[in-house]
């Protein structure tokens, strides 16, 4: 069996930081449109892309996550008016000083989903879970305190 | 002007500040207790200020001994001022509170360089004159000018006259900007390669703090790294706690971190944190236009934002890769 072989049989872990008024409705338009999507992402709800703390985005990757999406309002569509405009500057120093670092490269991922785009989250899911499968599990060393 | 006349001018300006009740405390640097060290100083009374001197080993950032709501004077040279106008914007200082007493920087001595440029010399004593260390100690007394054997932050600097100043001394310095060749540098190797730079860096590391302890801007009261409820890392060694707590850390910094260098020269064991925080640094002057401590009028990045940032990192399944 090639690599790519083992990776198309094997489905990675995703850690998805939904903000709760815009990317986990989104995901919930998904459902109730019974949208098909792979079942490789484990979502936590937060009220706002504002509120991700770049250390959820370690823990997660700590704990075991092969990939870790964050999505919230698309700019202009923030319930708080602008938590994610500052989340958005907050990522895009995280993404790029982790891509510096040589740590998780390609296993990062951030996006806008609306309430309404539940076919935008299924085609997210889908795009995320690609990505990460092509680079296979992600590398863990064991133990440490958390 | 050289440093003898520089201590003797620090000193009297400190006397005269303290005497007429303008700081209750003046912070600058005195002779270290071995060669080629200078100590930071606290004087209170106007008959200590002949302790005060200024040579090229006056590395520390002072800012780091400022104490809200205590008129102090403080001897400033560019990076020192960097960070007075990050913790005066932070609100965790009274500008009215800090007489600054801005000192040009030729760039400070790294008597690490200076000990691997002359391996084997066990330096007694040195002598500094219009930027020429002569170093006392092996058979014959040798020579270098401080501009060989500049700490890395030195060679990097982007301001090196006082950004704020109360009391010039000294004669101001050519500024020379080199932006940020270590950063690209570093991009520039294969990913693998960075990864396994960091975690030999990260490796070296004792979490004795003392990074933190000298940073000017880790003003917290209470620091996430001491927390044990939420534990955010671990204590201890661990390679993946030890990684946690300097990327964490240097996410605390983006857009505050004035690229001193406080905290590689703190490190007992030489981790070198600039991969870290030049990178930041970088990233912050290009997305978003800002360079800590220059400007004590811009806002702070990380507390702004704007509708027009970039957002070419967002995915966006519907777009078709360029
Ligand atoms: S590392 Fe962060 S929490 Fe700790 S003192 Fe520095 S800025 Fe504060
Ligand atoms: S000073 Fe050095 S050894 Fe100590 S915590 Fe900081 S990086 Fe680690």
């Amino acid at each position: 069996m090639t690599d790519t072989d083992k990776n198309a049989a094997w489905e990675p872990r995703i850690v998805a930081f939904l903000c709760n008024w815009c990317s986990y409705a989104g995901a919930d338009s998904a459902g109730v449109g019974r949208m098909q999507y792979p079942a490789s992402v484990r979502v936590i709800r937060v009220p706002c892309a504002g509120r991700i703390n770049p250390f959820f985005i370690l823990s997660a990757f700590r704990r075991g996550a092969d990939g870790v999406l964050v999505s919230g309002c698309h700019p202009g569509d923030c319930h708080y008016i602008s938590g994610n405009l500052g989340a958005r500057r907050k990522f895009a120093l995280l993404g790029r000083l982790l891509g510096h670092l040589g740590l998780e490269e390609g296993r990062l991922h951030f996006t806008w989903v609306s309430a309404s785009e539940g076919v935008r989250f299924a085609e997210v899911i889908e795009t995320v879970t690609a990505k990460v499968r092509e680079l296979g599990p992600a590398r863990r060393s064991a133990g440490g305190g958390r | 002007m050289n440093g003898a006349g520089l201590s003797s001018r620090i000193a009297e300006t400190a006397a005269r500040l303290l005497s007429e009740g303008r700081a209750e405390v003046v912070i600058g640097f005195e002779q270290g207790s071995i060669p080629m060290r200078a100590t930071p100083c606290l004087i209170t009374d106007p008959a200590d200020a002949g302790r005060l001197i200024w040579n090229a080993f006056c590395s520390n950032n002072l800012a780091r001994y400022l104490v809200p709501g205590r008129k102090s004077a403080i001897v400033a040279k560019g990076c020192d001022s960097r960070a007075i106008v990050e913790l005066v914007k932070e609100r965790r200082l009274k500008r009215e509170d800090v007489v600054v007493i801005g000192v040009p920087c030729r760039g400070m001595a790294d008597p690490s360089a200076i000990a691997r440029r002359f391996p084997g010399i066990c330096v007694s004593s040195v002598d500094e004159t219009d930027g020429m260390l002569t170093l006392y100690g092996g058979p014959e007394p040798v020579s270098v000018p401080v501009s060989e054997v500049l700490h890395a932050s030195c060679r990097l600097c982007a301001a090196r006259n006082p950004v704020i100043c109360d009391i010039p001394l000294g004669d101001p310095v050519v500024e020379n900007d080199p932006g940020f060749p270590d950063v690209e540098a570093f991009a520039a190797l294969p990913a693998d390669e960075r990864r396994a730079r960091v975690e030999a860096e990260m490796s070296k590391c004792l979490r004795c703090y003392a990074c933190r302890n000298a940073c000017p801007l880790c003003t917290c009261e209470s620091c996430f790294a001491d927390s044990s409820q939420p534990q955010w890392v671990a204590r201890g060694t661990h390679p993946e706690d030890v990684l946690a707590f300097h990327v964490m850390r240097a996410m605390h910094l983006a857009g505050r971190c004035v690229e001193c260098g406080a905290c590689v020269r703190a490190c007992p064991t030489g981790v070198d944190l600039s991969i870290f925080n030049r990178r930041l640094a970088a990233d912050v002057a290009e997305l978003f236009g800002s360079r800590a401590g220059l400007d004590e009028n811009a806002p702070q990045p990380l507390a702004a934002y704007s509708m027009d940032d970039s957002q070419d990192f967002i995915l966006d399944p519907g777009r078709k890769p360029e």
